[in-house]
C-alpha cells in the first residue's frame, strides 16, 4: 500500500520539478531565441515554408491568427476523413480492417482534430496501420494548434499596445518540432525497450502454454503512444487504451506515461511566467489550479483504496482496492491518480476502467472535466483558465468599484461579453445534449437510423449509473477529453454525430473567446500599474479566482451529478 | 486559391515529418530491442508459448489461474467488463464467481480470497495477480501435480515481484505456470 502512495507522490513532484526547465525552454522557443534543435529543424522549416510559400516571418493580428488556425484544420479534417472512409482498400492494413463507416469517420476525424479522440472504434480491429499513422499525424498538429493559441494570448499579454502577436505558422511549427516531437520520441523509446510493440506485422497467431489458439494484436503503437501522452491527446492503439499491456506494460511506463501528459500542461504554465517575466503570475495560477487538483485526486484515491462497499459485504479480502476494470501491476493508488491526471488535463486517455470507478471517483472524473481549467489541455488549459481569469478581474472590479484591469488593459463590456458566453457555453453543450440522450433513455424510444434498436440498448448499466454513462460521454466531448464510461454504445448515428458536434463547438469557440479577448485587450492603451491597480499576482487574487470557477461548475452541473455518480454512491454506501 | 494550395502543400509536407520520418525513425530505433519491437515472446523448448506481458487463459485444475476476463484472453481485442459499481447484475456475478472459487478450493475462507481474483481487469489481457491470489491455490495445483505444498508455495514466494520503493505487489501468471511445468 505505502510503495503505492509513494508511487504516485514520486511521480507529481518529479514532474513539478521537471516543469520548471520545460516552462523555461518552452519560452525561450516562443521568443525566438536560440534553442539546441535549432540546426536540426530550422533548415526543415525553411524548406516546408519556402515550398508551401508561407511567409513565417509575417506579423498577424489575432483574427489573422484565427483565420490560419481554422483553415488549416478544416483541411486536416478533409484529409483525414477521407482515409478513414477508404483505409480498408489502402496500403498497411495487414489485418485486413474494414473501411470506417461516415459517420464513425466523421466524429473520428474531427475527434483527432480538436484534440479528444473519443475513439467509437477499437484499435485491433477499427483501424489499419494508415489510419493510425494518420491519427497520430493529428495528435502531432492538434497539440500544436493548442499551444499555439496559447502563444499568441502570452504574446498579447505584453505590456505594449499593439495588434501585431506573432505569426501562428511559426508558433505553430515550433511547438510542434521544439517541445511535441522531441519529448514523444522520448517516450517512445521507453516504451520500446519495455515491451511496446513498434512493428509494422499483423496479428500473431499463437498456441498458448494450455494448449488454446489465440491472437494477439500488435503494430507501430511505441512511437502513436509517445505522442498521444505528449499531446495531451489519449487516443489509443488498442482498444482499452493504457490499460494494455502492450500499451503500458510495466509500472515504470505507467510512470512516464503519466509525466508525459502532465509534463507540457505544467511547464506552459511556468513558460507563461518566463514569457512576460511575471513569474509571481504564473506562481499563482499554478497554486489555483494544484489545490483544485487535489481536492479532485484525494478523493478519488481514497475511495478507490477502500474498495467497493458493496463487494466488502460479500466477505472476500478487498485489500488491494476497487480491482473490477483495474490492472494489478498498477494497482489503484495509481489509478486514481491516473484518472483525475487524464481528466484535468484533457488527455482522456486511461488505465483503468472509469465506467467501474467507485462512485466518488466517477464524479470526481465528472468535475474534472467540468471545470476544465485546472492545468488542462495543451495550450487550450490555459485558454480556459483565461476565461476565469477575466470574470474573476471583472468581478472584483465591481466588488472594489474600480474599473476592472488586467495586466494594465481596461476589461469593458465587449471582453465580458465574451468570457460570459464561452463559460456558459460548456455546461450548455453538456447539459442539452445529456438531456437529450437521457430523455430518449427514459422513454426507451426507438430510433430508427440513428440507434439499431431502442434508446435503453446503449446503456451498459441500469439506473443512476447509466444517467453517469451518457452525462460522461458529453461531458467528455465538450472538455475535449476523450475517455468515457466506454460501456455506452456509442458506435452508431446518435452518439457519433451528437457528440462530433459537441466537440467541434467545444473546442473552436473556447479558443475564438480568449484569442478574441486577447486581441481586443492588447490594442487597447496600456495603463502603468498604480496604487489603485488590483494586482493579479496575488493570493487574494487566486482565491478570486478559485472561487469563480468553483460557483461557476457547481451550481451549473451539481444537478447533474447528483442525479448520476452521488446518488449511485449512496444507493451503495 | 493561392491560400488553399499553400495549405494543401504545408499539410503533406508536415504529414511526411510527423507521420512518416518520426514513426521510421522510432522503427529503426526499435530494431535494438527485444525481438525487434515485434512483442517479446517466451519460449518453451523452442516453441513460443505466449507474449510475456500478455495474460492467458488458464482453466485447468493443475495450473494457476489469472484474473476473469471480458474477452476471454483473446488478444486479438481488448475489453474491460465496463460494469458500475452499482450495477445489481455485475454484483450477483461476482457472488458467483466467489462461490465457484469456493467449491473448487474447498479449503479456503471466504475472507482470504482477494478481490483481484474474482474482478475483471481493464484490459481483459491482464497478465498478473497479486501474490495472495496465487498463495491461495497452492493447495489445489500441488495436490493435483502430487507435488508437496510446501514445494510449490516457496515457487510462488519465488515468482512474487513485490517491490520495495514504487509499485504494486505482482505475479506473472504465465511465467509462474511455465516454471511450475519445470518443477520436478
Amino acid at each position: 500500500m505505502n510503495t503505492e502512495i509513494f508511487g504516485v507522490v514520486t511521480v507529481f513532484l518529479l514532474t513539478i520539478v521537471l516543469a520548471i526547465p520545460v516552462g523555461k525552454y518552452i519560452a525561450k522557443v516562443y521568443l525566438g531565441d536560440k534553442t539546441f534543435l535549432d540546426p536540426i529543424f530550422n533548415p526543415i522549416e525553411r524548406f516546408i515554408f519556402k515550398i508551401s510559400g508561407i511567409n513565417d516571418k509575417e506579423e498577424m493580428n489575432w483574427k489573422q491568427h484565427l483565420k490560419a488556425l481554422l483553415s488549416v484544420n478544416l483541411g486536416w479534417f478533409i484529409l483525414c476523413f477521407f482515409v478513414l472512409i477508404f483505409q480498408g482498400n489502402l496500403p498497411l492494413n495487414p489485418d485486413g480492417n474494414p473501411s470506417m463507416s461516415p459517420d464513425l469517420a466523421f466524429n473520428t476525424a474531427i475527434s483527432f482534430v480538436v484534440n479528444c479522440n473519443l475513439q467509437h472504434y477499437s484499435g485491433e480491429s477499427g483501424l489499419s496501420y494508415l489510419g493510425q499513422l494518420m491519427l497520430m499525424f493529428l495528435q502531432f498538429v492538434s497539440a500544436g494548434v493548442g499551444m499555439a493559441a496559447a502563444a499568441m494570448v502570452f504574446n498579447a499579454m505584453k505590456e505594449r499596445t499593439t495588434e501585431h502577436l506573432g505569426n501562428f505558422y511559426n508558433y505553430f511549427i515550433k511547438s510542434c518540432t521544439r517541445v511535441l516531437l522531441p519529448l514523444s520520441a522520448i517516450v517512445a523509446v521507453v516504451l520500446i525497450f519495455s515491451g511496446t510493440p513498434m512493428t509494422f506485422e499483423g496479428k500473431d497467431q499463437i498456441t498458448t502454454l494450455q494448449g488454446d489458439s489465440v491472437e494477439v494484436s500488435r503494430g507501430p503503437a511505441a512511437a502513436f503512444i509517445g505522442i498521444k501522452h505528449v499531446g495531451t491527446n489519449g487516443g489509443g492503439f488498442f482498444g482499452v487504451n493504457s490499460a494494455h499491456p502492450l500499451e503500458n506494460p510495466t509500472y515504470l511506463t505507467n510512470a512516464v506515461e503519466l509525466w508525459a501528459q502532465l509534463i507540457v500542461p505544467f511547464a506552459m504554465i511556468f513558460a507563461l511566467g518566463f514569457f512576460l517575466k511575471k513569474r509571481k503570475l504564473s506562481y499563482v495560477v499554478f497554486g489555483v489550479m494544484t489545490i483544485g487538483f487535489l481536492l479532485l485526486v484525494i478523493p478519488t484515491m481514497t475511495s478507490e483504496l477502500n474498495g467497493n462497499p458493496a463487494i466488502e459485504r460479500m466477505g472476500i479480502a478487498q485489500t488491494t482496492g476497487a480491482m473490477e476494470g483495474k490492472e494489478v501491476r498498477f494497482g489503484p493508488a495509481i489509478s486514481g491518480f491516473w484518472s483525475i491526471a487524464t481528466t484535468v488535463i484533457s488527455t482522456g486517455s486511461v488505465n483503468s476502467m472509469h465506467d467501474s470507478s467507485m462512485p466518488i471517483s466517477g464524479s470526481m472524473q465528472l468535475l474534472s472535466m467540468m471545470v476544465n481549467a485546472f492545468y488542462g489541455g495543451c495550450g487550450v488549459g490555459w485558454l480556459n483558465f483565461y476565461i476565469f481569469i477575466i470574470l474573476a478581474v471583472f468581478i472584483s472590479g465591481l466588488m472594489v468599484g474600480r474599473t476592472p484591469e488586467f495586466l494594465g488593459k481596461k476589461i469593458e463590456a465587449r471582453e465580458v461579453k465574451i468570457a460570459a458566453f464561452i463559460a456558459i457555453l460548456h455546461p450548455l453543450l453538456i447539459l442539452s445534449g445529456t438531456a437529450l440522450a437521457s430523455y430518449f433513455a427514459a422513454n426507451d424510444t426507438p430510433m430508427g437510423y440513428w440507434f439499431s434498436g431502442n434508446a435503453t440498448g446503449w446503456l451498459n448499466n441500469p439506473g443512476n449509473h447509466g444517467f453517469s454513462e451518457m452525462l460522461y460521454e458529453f461531458t467528455s466531448s465538450s472538455a475535449n477529453n476523450g475517455s468515457g464510461f466506454e460501456g455506452l454504445g456509442d458506435n452508431n448515428p446518435f452518439w457519433n454525430i451528437t457528440t462530433g458536434i459537441v466537440l467541434l463547438l467545444g473546442r473552436f469557440l473556447p479558443i475564438i473567446g480568449p484569442l478574441a479577448i486577447a486581441g481586443l485587450l492588447a490594442s487597447k492603451k496600456y495603463i502603468p500599474e498604480s496604487a489603485g491597480t488590483l494586482k493579479t499576482d496575488t493570493t487574494i487574487f487566486g482565491i478570486m479566482v478559485f472561487a469563480v470557477i468553483a460557483i461557476i461548475a457547481a451550481l451549473s452541473f451539481f444537478p447533474a451529478l447528483a442525479l448520476g455518480p452521488l446518488a449511485e454512491y449512496f444507493t451503495i454506501k | 486559391m493561392k491560400n488553399i494550395i499553400s495549405i494543401i502543400k504545408f499539410t503533406v509536407l508536415i504529414v511526411i515529418l510527423f507521420a512518416v520520418i518520426y514513426p521510421l525513425t522510432i522503427l529503426a530505433i526499435a530494431q535494438f530491442a527485444p525481438n525487434q519491437g515485434k512483442g517479446e515472446t517466451i519460449s518453451v523448448n523452442g516453441k513460443v508459448v505466449g507474449y510475456q506481458k500478455i495474460g492467458q487463459k488458464f482453466d485447468k485444475v493443475n495450473y494457476f489461474w489469472g484474473r476473469p476476463s471480458a474477452v476471454d484472453y483473446n488478444a486479438a481485442g481488448s475489453a474491460g467488463s465496463n460494469k458500475g459499481p452499482s450495477n445489481a447484475d455485475y454484483l450477483a456475478q461476482v457472488q458467483k464467481r466467489i462461490d465457484t472459487f469456493l467449491v473448487v478450493h474447498p479449503y479456503l475462507k471466504k475472507s482470504e480470497i482477494p478481490a483481484d481474483m474474482v474482478t475483471a481487469s481493464g484490459s481483459g489481457l491482464d497478465p498478473n495477480i497479486s501474490p495472495q491470489g496465487a498463495l491461495i491455490q497452492v493447495k489445489r495445483v500441488a495436490d493435483a501435480r502430487k507435488l508437496p505444498e510446501e514445494k510449490v508455495k516457496q515457487l510462488v514466494e519465488k515468482m512474487s515481484n513485490k517491490p520495495k520503493v514504487m509499485g504494486t505487489e505482482t505475479v506473472n501468471v504465465l511465467e509462474l505456470n511455465i516454471a511450475l511445468d519445470q518443477l520436478k
